[in-house]
């Protein structure tokens, strides 16, 4: 570890944290209809109204926005599964790219729609850019846009003032309103400039066929073309993930140099980390947003630590970028774990043990350090909501959090946002290391060969998206699962979360007093770092003491498996 | 009347052992989730150790005792609830005891008097009561006017009368007939009286969950859910681990169940439901009957009271406090005039007169009597009272302004504008103005004041640390309240204060969020105690009232309301504590049992594997480190029955530093204490070679 190691990620901390801090007060705007700096499109945004006959004013309960939920979602993965299956016959096709097998085609779907973005294929060899432009790059904008707009939900349901006179369920917002602000102001904006940037720093943007040319060995090599950029900047900023070419942010196309690493670092980032700014710029209560936010940062940074630590103790540069070095793949090793975006710049099967443990606990948290675009969010607070119960009855009062009492509703709906994800997990991982045509995907023998299932269930149920890398993942099995893992990963918490939005609108606002447990200060981020850590960690410390900490002690003991 | 005998006697110590036992039966285990999954565990590790020694495969000591210690588990919780059982129904035995021992008199029909033990009584039986004697059973006064003592009941010391026919004929079982003969006919049979009812709900009380244990429980429920998929997907992965490193597989059921029941928080779990009637009883010991758990919870929630003056903030009686001396008359003329008008006068207020000359100047008692003096006694039609001597001009009397003022005109004499102004004065300022007359001449005026009790001013502000708001609620005017309340130190006071105010009062709190606890006893405070969060009834209050609250004050002492907070929030505490402390326990549990699970890992021919290195603690071998680790997750659960009865130590402050305090003791001391005690119990195990 030198200098330059430590300020890249210093600087990185600093710049999405500034960023985050602007990008939440401007978001803030934008979701509670006040003026902003886009403002003048909001014509656009009535005319779409107008056109697909949205009433914008209609403020939806619970049920009634998870249904708006659960359609779209379904309906955009009937969508791109058509797409897919039938690309050969759609227009935009110069490789002449063959129709996707439908077990392949599901779980691309279903990976687009979850804002997982697993890839079991290689962009460049299956899709064709009609595929990629019409169908994942589309996705990759309403997955990110379902995430924020679950997370306001949430965040209404906190904020809202009990009204007696008023229906619980009322003031949670309008699905179709929330999607198209995410859009039009936030999304759409933000890519446009990080496309924009990246193509100046050489990231292709065409739609070229493929060039065929004689290397100066005298053989033949084809170089794939594409509009890459324009799915690049929404796959980061969308913590999407998914890489327009199979080598994602580690192809030369998709991540040129330092500086596009840069960027694309910050863009996966920094939407997520503007949440909970944005959170407590709308709730009047900016402390409460900085807690989360602290907590939130300090675990990446830890994260950062450990890795960093254990690859520079034991790490090699197999599996990693000559642009990036070390510090570079880890970083964004760590970062692109810790928000469910996935995409990477280096294989994280190739990390130190310890290093590569990194990443997969990042995910199995439950994707809540800084995590996907509004996901990462809601996950926090569901978090919050737990310690909040733990911890709240040690000051003698039942336990409140933003002055909304924590119930028994509440607390099972948080629990089984918290629990189902790592159930999945465990239990999809435990029946791939029985079967041995599963176990024949992987790469790698003993614990490393664990490591890498485990890792692939649990970027599924994480809706990260992000692969080992080693495990052959295009089977029917693995397909087939990983799709039914994602979509319990994405809508387990989901629901739960919009019902607790509700749960708790319906709620009285207790007044903050000398009594009220106190969830603004260092010592709540503190006691929610350790709730994480207990609750979430030791669901899985057992799973992982046989693969990467084994693999670990293994290699220290000099044995060869 | 605090008692502070131990409740933890020998005498309740073999029962509770002896129900820790029938406890035992699936019934009762499936209540707790948490511990009904030790539960399963201990019989399904008994049940492949019984199977493996018929078999004839060799089971271990070290499997043997891992399987005794989990059952160990279960019966320590079992223990932990039946001891607060215990400990509850020692309060309501002490309650039932008020009317052991009474002998009722029996008339028979013929007449004659068979004395007979309350059990025996019947509705609709007549029973004769002397003076000295306990009315055996609720009834009514058919014959007869006594005077009796309800303190056992309502804690008023004053008797109150009860005769036959009208509105006073009801008379409580276990009150006592101070004079006179009634005759009562029994309405109630035994087991259905008043204190019978609230024996009743004491142990109704401790048998519901209440919302926080049930929104606890489901916590609990669901780590444990999450832990169990964790352990259960361990074995697969195991099997896949052993395989690889191509060594035999040597993880059993057993051990696994030993990691599970050592995961899940087997501590809170256990110690819950004794946390929760631990509660009810400690109420129970300030003589507060809780009608349900969730009334103690509401308490520890409350953060507006609403106190009635009288009673509370200041002692209900009003007290000489200053001597306003007439122009032209000397001080001591008037403390002479006002002792002697005082002499006879029996009322706090008279006494208080009394009290206050005594103490303010050397003024002797003298019997007026022995100078030929006669008392005129207060009447409602004069309004005054003093005494009459043979010289006119030596008579006093002392009274209400007015009455005083027309009694010295009817003699000739003036009422001055300073005696007025006084007077005046007196009242806007929440004091009530006694005058006193000797002769046809005015001497000057008492002023009677509101005493506010001496340690209320501090309770407010422990209070007040806390987060809680105090409305003080008086009849008296605006001006008055304004007066006392400052002095009191109440945030709020509702002045001139009718029922309807008083409802109104707790909507409008309630609307803004808060949790409100009153008390009351009229049956026109029935409304607004039903509305209240915490309604606590005197036990000297109407059968309305006493329905519409939630708890009942047998005292009828209206500062309980603080103990009852307290008693509320050190509950919520202890609950929190525990579940802290519980969970962080996990910790150090992970460092003992899974290096021991693994440690056979790639270990090549004999010798440890690499995941030995995890073995922080040093643990002497896998089988002591999982012994000592489940030994140590029993130990905890005796070793805490005590905190869990009595409580979390509670002192009043601001949520920050409780919390700060009890995150230090309960969370980092959780996560400490298991490592020293399973290294501890290692030591022993191997020390003593019990494996």
């Amino acid at each position: 570890m030198n200098l330059n190691d430590i300020m890249q990620i210093v600087l990185f901390i600093a710049v999405f944290s500034l960023f985050a801090y602007f990008l939440g007060n401007y978001m803030a705007n934008v979701f509670s209809g006040q003026k902003h700096l886009l403002s003048f499109l909001r014509p656009l945004e009535i005319f779409t109204y107008r056109m697909l006959k949205i009433e914008h004013e209609h403020e939806m309960g619970w049920k009634e926005y998870a249904l708006s939920v659960g359609i779209f979602s379904v309906l955009s993965i009937i969508l791109l599964f058509a797409i897919l299956v039938a690309q050969s016959w759609l227009p935009l096709n110069p490789q002449k790219m063959a129709n996707m097998p439908w077990d392949l085609a599901l779980n691309t779907s279903v990976s687009f729609v979850t804002n997982t973005n697993w890839q079991a294929y290689s962009g460049e060899v299956s899709l064709s850019y009609f595929s990629q432009m019409t169908g994942l790059t589309v996705q990759n904008f309403v997955s990110a846009a379902v995430g924020i707009a679950c997370a306001l939900v949430l965040i209404r349901g906190i904020i809202r003032k009990h009204d007696p006179f008023k229906a619980a369920d009322l003031g949670l917002g309008n699905f179709w309103v929330d999607m198209t602000r995410s859009i039009y102001y936030v999304l759409l904006p933000l890519s446009f400039i990080l496309a924009l940037v990246l193509v100046s720093q050489g990231v292709i943007q065409n739609l070229n066929p493929y060039i065929t040319c004689t290397t100066l060995e005298g053989g033949t090599q084809v170089i794939p073309m594409g509009p890459a950029a324009s799915q690049i900047a929404i796959k980061q900023l969308g913590t999407n993930g998914g890489g327009f070419f199979g080598a994602n942010s580690a192809h030369p196309f998709e991540n040129p140099r330092q500086f596009s690493n840069f960027l694309e670092l910050l863009g996966l980032i920094v939407i997520s980390a503007a949440f909970p700014f944005m959170y407590g710029n709308m709730s009047g209560r900016r402390r409460q947003g900085y807690v989360i936010f602290g907590a939130m940062l300090a675990l990446l940074v830890a994260g950062i630590a450990f890795a960093m630590i254990a690859e520079y103790s034991h790490g090699t540069m197999e599996g990693k970028e000559m642009r990036f070095g070390k510090a570079g793949s880890i970083l964004w090793g760590v970062a692109t774990t810790a928000t469910s975006c996935g995409a990477v710049n280096a294989m994280h099967d190739s990390f130190a043990p310890l290093a590569g443990m990194v990443p997969v606990m990042n995910i199995m948290l439950g994707e809540i350090i800084f995590g996907g675009v509004g996901s990462g969010f809601y996950g926090m607070i569901l978090f919050a909501v737990i310690t909040v119960f733990i911890a709240g009855l040690m000051v003698g009062r039942s336990p409140e959090y933003m002055g909304k009492k924590i119930e028994a509703p509440d607390v099972k709906l948080s629990m089984v946002g918290i629990m189902v994800p790592s159930m999945v997990i465990l239990i999809f991982s435990s029946v791939a290391v029985l079967l041995p045509s599963a176990l024949a995907s992987r790469a790698n023998p003993g614990p490393h060969g664990l490591s890498e299932i485990l890792y692939a269930f649990s970027s599924g149920a994480g809706n990260n998206g992000s692969a080992f890398a080693g495990l052959n993942a295009n089977t029917v099995f693995y397909n087939v699962c990983m799709s039914i893992g994602m979509l319990i990963g994405r809508f387990s918490v989901i629901f739960p979360v919009l019902a607790l939005a509700s749960s708790l609108a319906g709620k009285k606002t207790i007044p903050v007093s000398e009594g009220t447990f106190p969830t603004d200060t260092l010592l709540f981020a503190s006691l929610l770092i350790g709730v994480i850590l207990i609750v979430g960690g030791l669901t899985h410390f057992p799973a992982l003491t046989l693969g990467p900490i084994l693999e670990h002690f293994v290699m220290l003991s000099g044995k060869i498996i | 009347m605090k008692k502070k005998t131990s409740l933890l006697t020998r005498r309740m110590l073999i029962p509770a052992v002896i129900m820790a036992f029938v406890k035992l039966n699936p019934g009762s285990q499936i209540r707790n989730p948490v511990m009904f999954m030790v539960y399963v565990g201990s019989i399904l590790c008994s049940f492949i150790a019984i199977q493996n020694a018929v078999a004839g495969i060799n089971v271990s000591s070290a499997t043997i005792q891992i399987i005794v210690w989990l059952w160990f588990t279960v019966i320590f919780a079992n223990f932990a609830e039946s001891i607060a059982e215990a400990q509850g129904k020692a309060r309501a035995d002490s309650l039932k005891n008020m009317r052991r021992n009474i002998v009722a008199h029996r008339l028979k029909k013929s007449g004659e008097i068979e004395d007979t033990e309350v059990q025996n009584l019947r509705k609709g039986d007549r029973v004769v009561c002397n003076a000295g004697d306990f009315i055996p059973g609720d009834g009514e006064v058919i014959e007869g006017i006594a005077s009796i003592d309800e303190s056992a009941i309502t804690g008023e010391s004053a008797p109150v009368i009860r005769e036959s026919g009208g509105d006073r004929s009801a008379v409580t079982g276990g009150t006592k007939v101070i004079s006179d003969r009634i005759v009562v006919r029994i309405t109630a049979e035994a087991g259905n009286t008043f204190i019978d009812k609230i024996i009743l709900m004491v142990e109704n009380a401790t048998r519901k969950k209440t919302p926080g244990e049930i929104s606890l429980t489901i916590l609990l429920a669901s780590l444990s859910i999450i832990f169990l998929v964790a352990v259960v997907t361990l074995y697969p992965f195991a099997v896949y681990s052993a395989k690889e490193s191509g060594n035999v597989m040597s993880l059993s059921i057993i051990s696994l169940t030993a990691l599970l029941v050592c995961l899940i928080p087997t501590t809170i779990g256990s110690l819950l439901s004794a946390i929760g009637i631990s509660g009810i009883s400690r109420l129970m010991s300030h003589n507060i009957i809780a009608t349900s758990g969730r009334a103690v919870e509401a308490a520890g929630d409350v953060d507006v009271l609403l106190i009635d003056k009288t009673g509370t903030i200041t002692y209900g009686n009003r007290m000489a406090s200053e001597l306003i001396p007439a122009p032209g008359i000397s001080e001591a003329m008037l403390a002479e005039s006002a002792m002697t008008a005082s002499y006879a006068d029996e009322t706090p207020e008279g006494r208080s007169i009394v009290q206050f000359i005594q103490n303010s100047s050397n003024l002797k008692i003298q019997d007026p009597s022995a100078a030929g003096g006669v008392f005129m006694p207060f009447s409602a039609k004069t309004r005054m009272s003093g005494v009459d001597f043979k010289d006119e001009s030596a008579c006093v009397r002392k009274g209400a302004y007015e009455s005083v003022r027309s009694w010295v005109l009817s003699k000739g004499g003036n009422f001055p504008d300073e005696i007025r102004n006084a007077c005046e004065k007196i009242s806007r300022n929440g004091g009530t103005p006694l005058a006193v007359s000797r002769g046809s001449r005015i001497v000057g005026i008492i002023h009677l004041k509101d005493v506010i009790k001496t340690d209320i001013r501090e309770r407010f502000s422990r209070l007040r640390a806390v987060g809680i708001r105090t409305i003080m609620i008086t009849g008296d005017n605006p001006l008055t309240a304004a007066a006392i309340a400052a002095e009191a130190g109440v945030s709020d006071y509702i002045a001139e204060a009718n029922p309807e105010a008083k409802l109104e009062c707790i909507r409008r709190e309630q609307a803004e969020g808060h949790m409100v606890a009153m008390i009351g006893d009229g049956t026109n405070d029935a409304p607004a105690l039903a509305q209240s969060d915490v309604g606590v009834v005197m036990a000297s209050g109407t059968q309305t009232a006493r329905e519409a609250g939630n708890m009942v004050d047998l005292d009828s002492n209206p500062t309980k309301l603080l103990e009852m907070v307290e008693i509320g929030k050190q509950l919520l505490m202890t609950r929190g504590t525990l579940t802290t402390f519980s969970i962080a326990n996990d910790v150090a549990k992970y460092f003992a049992i899974l290096p021991a699970l693994f440690v056979g890992l790639y270990a090549g021919s004999g010798g440890t594997g690499p995941l030995s290195s995890l073995n922080i603690m040093g643990l002497a071998s896998p089988e002591s480190a999982i012994l000592s680790a489940v030994i140590f997750n029993a130990l905890i659960i005796i070793a805490l029955i005590p905190l869990a009865l009595r409580g979390v130590k509670y002192e009043p402050a601001g949520a920050e530093i409780l919390l700060q305090r009890n995150l230090l003791i309960y969370g980092v001391g959780g996560l400490i204490a298991p490592f020293i005690g399973i290294k501890l119990i290692d030591m022993a195990i191997n020390a003593f070679h019990l494996i």
